[in-house]
């Protein structure tokens, strides 16, 4: 099956590709020598340096998912442009770097003619969402995540290509409980509703001491059903949390019906100000609705809304809910406030006020 | 045979909007690789029925153990193009940077051998390659190493390192994210290609605070950059930023927003107590014509982050609260350190544990010991507040008149090696 004939391969292991021959001649003559940087308009900023050197990055967001000839028309304007470098984000973003100023509207235009790519998500603005493979390509998903990205951002397109919000805003979705995307300003995530189905025909594929002990509940044990080996789940301590089914497709957590999607705010990974923190459930039981889902970009609308309305400059989405209290969060947006968004998990304990403080 | 009738009522409507469309791009690419109009269709297919038909499994190209992400699909007989049809994760450049002729090659390897689509970047750094079948998958990865790239990782081992863009091009910067990243990349090769920890094991490097990596919530090991002397200030800077905005707003939203209230202003002059900073960051992202970093600058390494799946969210937690990481030395100093907890928790974590359920299952003191790692107060946010400890001080003698001590501690390590000299 792989490659008959051929000769065997032997690890290589080159390792990392060597990125000092990538670097844009400016990054490279003044590598750990910037000074500061200035932002000159949403999706453009520029770097000086300690040379008296300028450096113009020009931001252009894209659907991460690109095709050859697409990348290569980027190279294109890469060589036109960046002296035949170009970079990307963590966030999915091509960044073009320039020497002159003036080269920068130009520039913003090829890359519009050309890709079709906006420039914006830097600042304070919506920045590119951070996802997963989804239906595209995962075996494990509920949901797609190239669509719902699409989605959002076709509704917050000027939010993306604007500096308005108090601080920067981060999204991320995931397409099942194991959650890849980080901890995030605003998050869509995916909700089962009832344990594993078992498929008793097949869990031979799997190897069962690891799906049990990979339970974190210790709600699976070993079974014999018809002579064979399989397992049970004790349907009372099982959370729906998936992790069984990432080690045994026989065991299906997900279900076409009765999944649904739910929304997380106040995430952040810089440790700036109070440090680093989760995100929280802000509301639950949104539909999974391809191929637009605007349910969820109605949720995360009046989450944007009330957050620009309210924050201080600079407040992160949490800080401005820590500031306001729980109570003032759920009011300005709307949400209704349930059983299910109080933990019952490890830790649950820290998270009840246990203090006098309530906002009368 | 390029397919003429791709119409995909679903998945068409993601054709509008002003975001670039993923489904235009890969419309335009079916006309070139067939399989991709294949893709669509089975993605179609998701969309119609709120279902996934993707099988996941291992391949394994001879010589490795990870890089590849086996896919069948569930409707290989309507869809024979996309049957099989595999993802190869590729060792980015650290940084992401490339040059044109590199993107290029990629971009022709990934035409050549598979459907002609990529994913940059993957959420371990990667290079995604989308679209190969069996044969094309050890033909593709040949092609690559002979090209002088390597494949990235998957499964038990540690996986493929995304940094920052350091000091290429910031200058909160306090060390070089992207010679980290080459070089844990390439020191721990072995260890990313042929998995054999109880799981996988992120790095993540961040250059400062700022955290761009997101590595806090998202690796087994943080790295961030910091400094141990005093925020360098410039103070004719200061007084500009003041006679720009106003003493007011100053306060507002730079000195009130101190997390331990160490720095003010006085006048038009900033006043910090750099031993109260706790380097967040903060004051200096919002003037940072005024405010840089320190000149004496290291690291933070952190150890234990992780998402959702199985104990649920953790954040990681301060390990070693300064290390250098300038001189060789220092860098193999890092290495000892990453080398001891990969010793201890290989030995003693459980199958399917992140480094960081398994410091929550025995005990951060004792993952200490294990590793070798002196406790310091900057490790928790404060010390616990339950009594029940065993303290091994006060132990009784065990039977054979063996002091007690701890399960699973190993010796402290000597950190350096002419310490060994002599022995």
């Amino acid at each position: 099956m792989d490659g008959k004939g051929k000769k065997q391969l032997a690890p290589r292991d080159n390792g990392a590709p060597d990125y000092r021959k990538y670097l844009h001649p400016a990054m490279e003559r003044n590598y750990g020598r910037w000074k500061y940087h200035r932002d000159i308009r949403p999706g453009v900023f520029v770097h000086e340096s300690e040379s008296g050197e300028s450096l113009y990055t020009v931001r252009a967001g894209s659907p991460r998912m690109m095709s050859a000839p697409l990348l290569r028309r980027a190279c294109d304007i890469a060589d036109k442009f960046c002296q035949g470098k170009l970079r990307f984000t963590s966030r999915n973003n091509i960044e073009f770097q320039l020497e002159k100023e003036e080269d920068i509207q130009p520039l913003i235009d090829e890359i519009g003619r050309v890709l079709g790519f906006p420039v914006g998500g830097t600042g304070h603005s919506f920045h590119n969402i951070i996802h997963t493979q989804g239906w595209l390509h995962c075996n494990l998903p509920g949901t797609d995540a190239a669509g719902v990205v699409k989605s959002l951002m076709d509704a917050f397109y000027e939010e993306f290509t604007h500096e308005n919000f108090p601080q920067r805003v981060k999204v991320s979705t995931s397409c099942c409980t194991i959650n890849c995307g980080g901890q995030t300003d605003i998050a869509i995530n995916l909700q089962h509703h009832h344990p594993p189905v078992i498929d008793h025909n097949n869990t031979k594929l799997c190897e069962l001491p690891k799906v049990i002990s990979i339970c974190p509940v210790l709600a699976i044990r070993p079974d014999r059903l018809d002579g064979r080996n399989t397992v049970e789940v004790i349907e009372e301590k099982c959370m729906y949390c998936g992790a069984c089914h990432a080690q045994c497709p026989a065991l299906e957590i997900r279900d076409g019906e009765t999944d649904t999607l739910s929304i997380w705010v106040g995430g952040k990974s810089a440790s700036t100000r109070g440090g680093p923190s989760f995100m929280k459930l802000a509301t639950w039981g949104l539909p999974n609705n391809p191929p637009r889902w605007p349910e969820v970009a109605d949720a995360v609308r009046r989450i944007l809304k009330a957050y620009q309305a309210g924050a201080n400059p600079y407040e992160r989405v949490g800080e401005w809910i820590e500031r306001i209290g729980w109570k003032n969060f759920f009011a300005e947006t709307g949400f209704e406030f349930t059983k299910y968004h109080i933990d019952s998990y490890r830790w649950a304990r820290t998270t009840f006020n246990t203090s006098a403080h309530v906002r009368l | 045979m390029p397919d003429d009738d791709l119409k995909l009522p679903l998945l068409d409507q993601l054709e509008e909007g002003p975001w670039p469309s993923f489904v235009k791009d890969l419309k335009e690419q079916a006309k070139r690789r067939p399989q991709v109009g294949q893709l669509l269709k089975q993605l179609e297919q998701s969309y119609e029925d709120h279902w996934d038909y993707w099988r996941g499994t291992a391949i394994n190209v001879p010589g490795y153990g990870g890089g590849v992400i086996a896919r069948y699909s569930d409707l290989g007989e309507r869809f024979p193009q996309v049957a099989q049809f595999h993802t190869i994760r590729v060792i980015e450049p650290p940084g992401f940077v490339y040059s044109t002729d590199a993107l290029r090659q990629l971009c022709d390897l990934s035409e050549d051998y598979g459907a002609g689509i990529m994913q940059l970047h993957g959420m371990t750094g990667d290079i995604l390659m989308l679209g190969y079948d069996n044969e094309k998958l050890m033909e593709v990865s040949e092609a690559l190493m002979e090209k002088g790239w390597d494949l990235g990782g998957s499964g038990n081992g540690m996986r493929t390192i995304p940094c920052c863009i350091g000091p290429a091009r910031c200058e909160m910067a306090c060390y070089d994210t992207l010679k980290l990243t080459k070089y844990l990349t390439d020191k721990y090769i072995g260890y990313l290609h042929r998995p054999e920890f109880p799981y996988k094991y992120k790095f993540k490097l961040s250059g400062c605070g700022n955290d761009c990596a997101n590595s806090v919530s998202r690796s087994d090991m943080p790295v961030i950059g910091t400094w141990r002397d005093d925020i360098q200030i410039d103070q004719e800077a200061v007084a500009q930023f003041v006679k720009e905005n106003g003493p007011d707003w100053a306060v507002r939203n730079v000195t009130s927003r101190c997390p331990t209230h160490c720095i003010h202003l006085s006048g038009d002059r900033i006043e910090i107590d750099n031993r109260n900073c706790v380097r967040c960051m903060h004051c200096i992202n919002v003037m940072h014509l005024a405010l840089a970093p320190g000149r004496d600058r290291g690291v933070t390494m952190l150890i234990g982050g992780k998402r959702t799946v199985r104990s649920g969210e953790m954040l990681a937690s301060v390990l070693v609260p300064f290390q250098k990481l300038e001189s060789d030395r220092d860098y193999e100093e890092f290495s000892a350190i990453v080398e001891r907890i990969w010793d201890f928790w290989g030995e003693h974590g459980n199958e399917h544990e992140r480094v960081g359920e398994f410091i929550d299952r025995i005990g951060l003191g004792a993952f200490l010991d294990g590793a070798g790692i002196v406790p310091d107060p900057q490790m928790v946010t404060n010390p616990r507040s339950n009594p029940y400890i065993k303290f091994e001080e006060y132990a009784a003698p065990r039977l054979e008149g063996e002091p007690h001590k701890t399960a699973n501690v190993l010796e402290h390590e000597p950190d350096r090696e002419e310490d060994f000299e002599g022995k």
